[in-house]
């Protein structure tokens, strides 16, 4: 029977991973010195587990690296070696290695030979520095075999002590598989059985002589016996010995080594083959509680649609069925919405899955840079869904790593300033509204917002004699080319700036601000949608078409002012609102189809807003507001600039989901020249 | 009736790899991720053949083995254990425990399957 062993890989790279995080965060919880047991035990759970599955998968050099680690751990368990810092360090350290060959292995990427032969080396010379086995010893044991003493005939005389029976070893097993050596002739010692009377069936009493013949090796016999060596009295001995012959173990099998040699050519990518291992996994872990919750509302949902089900079935339908209708409707949609909601929820996953990396970075980064850092965590609870959570990872390292290299002070400037030379810094998670709220705050020296203006007038951003609040400067961090770190550090600084943290989480449909207090610390606060997969949005009717604006974008919805309506040379128009000039984007031009009414007055304009630009969009009538479900356009039909996706109504018509900040880079690019040529007069149609 | 057995290993892909390879010869697997669960099932269900990891949480291997046991239903049924060789005192604790034999990790599904046929014919 052969079995594809590949088909487990997947599951087997996605435990790993898992298991990987749990030695990192446990080995990061460890106490020196006062390690406790039970989390000494969790590391080489997982360490064991990952060489296990890496043998019988076949990822050999996988399963020789982890032995080394293994070892290390088991010894630590048992208390033969103590745990170190300098053991912490060097685990945690070959934790990413492992973490980097399973990267490479699953993308099938080359490994990177010089980086594992460095950790192994590290890993031998911290195993061969304590008491304990080494890795020899068990070598050794598993190649010390000889299999060749060839004989023609055994005599074998096998008494099982009276407890065989209770480790589930049957004599009539080993018998059978002694029959299927070669050919037998058993002989039951009846010597020993007790009066029936006194007899325990439970217990063994007999005791067997079996003579076997045929091309039988010693340790053949010896195997089947293997499991019960110290439960019964065994004698083996050849009757008609053959020639015997001296057999050399010189070619016992050896234990595959990596040559760091054909490997050396790999580059040293681990870092970014690290994220890529966070990012990428498939498959989603429920918990019970929440399928539960699934199973149970659609047996509610079955039972209102057979309590529906009967209405059909009635022979006439007075008006007393009509208020039960009613009511099962009621319930129908109350239980769909519910079962809407348990469905979002299995996508959703605790924010300490991000969280969680946290912890070694800070760890990394403080001795690095020489600073006392303390992290603290809150909400870690808080969930998210999977897609967002994976995206935002990124950006989050980002703010932190900025908050520890920019933000916290070195210990003994923080001591002059009056602060414990322990900076803080925070991670805060919380729900508010349909949104989930993500706090980074350091209480570290504040952002520097005269460096921080200088320069941004330096680099073009601001006018040098505009006018700025401090918030309006604060908000200049997030601007392109804006790094504030005198030197660009190894940490910060590089090439990512925090315009691109902004741009990604802005992608999701979020935003980030930052509030600072000079010498008191800044806070970084990010604020996401739940999930992806629905919306918000305001049903807006152009013509016969309905579209969908999503709700978090629209400022506010006003009736045209004539006197407000500008036309600009080439630009279009703007309309006036209060202080700003917005440009009005005439949906039914920009989708070609014929609009109730061209004349702004009998419309509404809904003024949205993307990426820090305002523009307002001219539509027939708004509609309700309502949850839609996004559909792709991309993967039904094809990518539509200005569209983000499509849904369907309750109608079962389609409505397509306006992308607002496509919409304003179409404005401020393209777009608007034109319509001043087709609208030539605003006011008459 | 089918032979049933328990697969109990808190790696996910070994327990993976142990059921389809013995579904495949046409056992009836079932599954559980650490001794707890399995005691649990085997409770619930008589199993004629136990194959589980030593090293699991919540319940190790060797402390299910003594709890199954205890029981009157598993008294004599054959309970394997998945060991690697640098545990080799694992193996004689499990023996003490009850267990009937061992199967060393890593093992390919012939070796899986050849030592499963031992025991249950």
């Amino acid at each position: 029977m052969t079995i594809d062993m590949t088909q487990f890989l997947q599951t087997f790279y996605e435990e790993s991973f898992e298991g990987l995080d749990i030695m990192e965060s446990e080995l990061l919880n460890l106490d020196v010195g006062a390690a406790d047991a039970e989390t000494i035990n969790t590391i080489f759970r997982a360490a064991h587990s990952i060489k296990g599955g890496s043998g019988t998968f076949g990822l050999s050099a996988v399963a020789e690296y982890t032995h080394v680690m293994e070892t290390l751990l088991d010894e630590m368990r048992d208390g033969r070696r103590q745990v170190t810092q300098e053991g912490v360090d060097v685990l945690l350290r070959s934790v990413d290695v492992l973490r980097s060959m399973l990267t490479a292995l699953r993308d099938g990427d080359e490994l990177d030979g010089q980086g594992i032969s460095d950790s192994q080396k590290e890993l031998d010379t911290l195993l061969a520095s304590g008491a304990g086995a080494t890795i020899q010893e068990t070598i050794s044991e598993t190649a010390n075999q000889s299999d060749n003493d060839s004989v023609t005939e055994w005599q074998i005389t096998f008494r099982p002590h009276k407890n065989m029976l209770k480790t589930g070893n049957d004599t009539v097993r080993m018998l059978r598989e002694l029959c299927s050596l070669g050919d037998a002739k058993i002989q039951a010692n009846l010597e020993s059985l007790p009066l029936l009377t006194e007899l325990d069936p439970e217990e063994s009493h007999l005791g067997w002589i079996i003579d076997l013949s045929g091309e039988v090796t010693e340790s053949q016999i010896k195997e089947i016996f293997e499991w019960v060596d110290d439960e019964c009295d065994l004698k083996i001995v050849p009757l008609k010995p053959d020639s015997v012959e001296e057999v050399s173990i010189q070619d016992a099998p050896q234990p595959e080594v990596i040559d760091s040699q054909d490997r050396r050519t790999a580059t040293d990518r681990r870092t970014g083959d690290r994220r890529k291992a966070t990012t990428e996994s498939a498959s989603i872990r429920v918990s019970i509680d929440k399928v539960d919750e699934l199973i149970n509302t659609v047996g509610e949902l079955v039972i209102t649609q057979s309590m529906l089900g009967q209405f059909g079935e009635a022979e006439d339908f007075t008006p007393e069925h009509i208020e039960k209708l009613r009511d099962g409707l009621g319930q129908l949609e109350r239980y769909t919405r519910e079962l809407q909601e348990s469905v979002m929820r299995i996508r959703m996953l605790p924010i300490s899955f991000v969280f969680q990396r946290f912890p070694r970075l800070v760890h990394d980064l403080s001795g690095k840079l020489e600073k006392k850092i303390e992290l603290r965590m809150s909400g870690e609870g808080t969930e998210l869904d999977k897609t967002v959570m994976e995206k935002i990872g990124d950006p989050l390292v980002h703010l932190v790593r900025n908050s520890i290299d920019h933000g916290i002070e070195m210990p003994a400037m923080r001591a002059a300033s009056g602060k414990s030379e322990t900076g803080v810094v925070h991670l805060n998670a919380y729900h508010q509204g349909g949104n989930i709220v993500i706090e980074i705050t350091d209480d570290g020296a504040g952002l520097n917002r005269e460096k921080i203006l200088n320069k941004a007038i330096k680099n073009g951003l601001v006018s040098a004699n505009e006018q700025l609040t401090n918030e309006q400067i604060d908000d200049l961090v997030f601007s392109p080319g804006l790094s504030t770190a005198d030197q660009v550090s190894d940490i910060s600084g590089r090439g990512v700036g925090m315009d691109v943290v902004r741009k990604n989480i802005r992608s999701l449909g979020g935003t980030v601000e930052v509030k600072s207090s000079p010498g008191k610390g800044s806070t970084f606060s990010i604020r996401l949608p739940l999930t992806l997969a629905i919306l918000d949005g305001q049903l807006v009717t152009v013509g016969k078409e309905t579209y969908i604006v999503p709700l978090v974008s629209i400022v506010e919805s006003i009736q045209v002012k004539q006197e407000n309506v500008n036309r600009i040379s080439g630009r279009g128009e703007v309309y006036k609102l209060r202080d700003d000039y917005i440009p009005i984007v005439r949906l039914y031009h920009l989708f070609g189809i014929k609009p109730r009414s061209e004349v702004l007055n009998n419309g509404l304009l809904v003024v949205v807003e993307a990426e820090g630009h305002k523009i307002a969009l001219y539509v027939d009538d708004l509609q309700g507001q309502q949850q839609v479900v996004i559909k792709s356009l991309e993967t039904n039909f094809k990518k539509v600039e200005g569209l983000s996706g499509a849904t369907i109504l309750g109608d079962g018509t389609v409505a397509l989901i306006l992308d607002i900040s496509g919409l304003v880079t179409l404005t401020k690019t393209a777009g608007v020249p034109d319509l001043t040529v087709i609208d030539g007069g605003i006011v008459a149609a | 009736m089918a032979v049933k057995i328990l697969a109990v290993d808190d790696s996910a892909s070994m327990r993976q790899m142990v059921s389809f390879t013995l579904k495949g010869a046409g056992y009836d697997v079932e599954e559980a991720a650490d001794g707890q669960q399995a005691l649990t099932k085997a409770k619930s269900g008589k199993f004629n053949l136990v194959i589980s990891d030593v090293n699991m949480p919540v319940m190790d291997g060797i402390a299910l083995i003594k709890e199954l046991r205890a029981l009157a239903d598993y008294k004599f049924t054959p309970i394997l254990m998945l060991t690697t060789e640098s545990t080799s005192d694992k193996k004689q604790e499990g023996k003490s425990a009850g267990a009937t034999g061992w199967i060393v990790k890593p093992f390919n599904p012939d070796q899986l399957l050849a030592t499963v046929k031992k025991v249950v014919g």
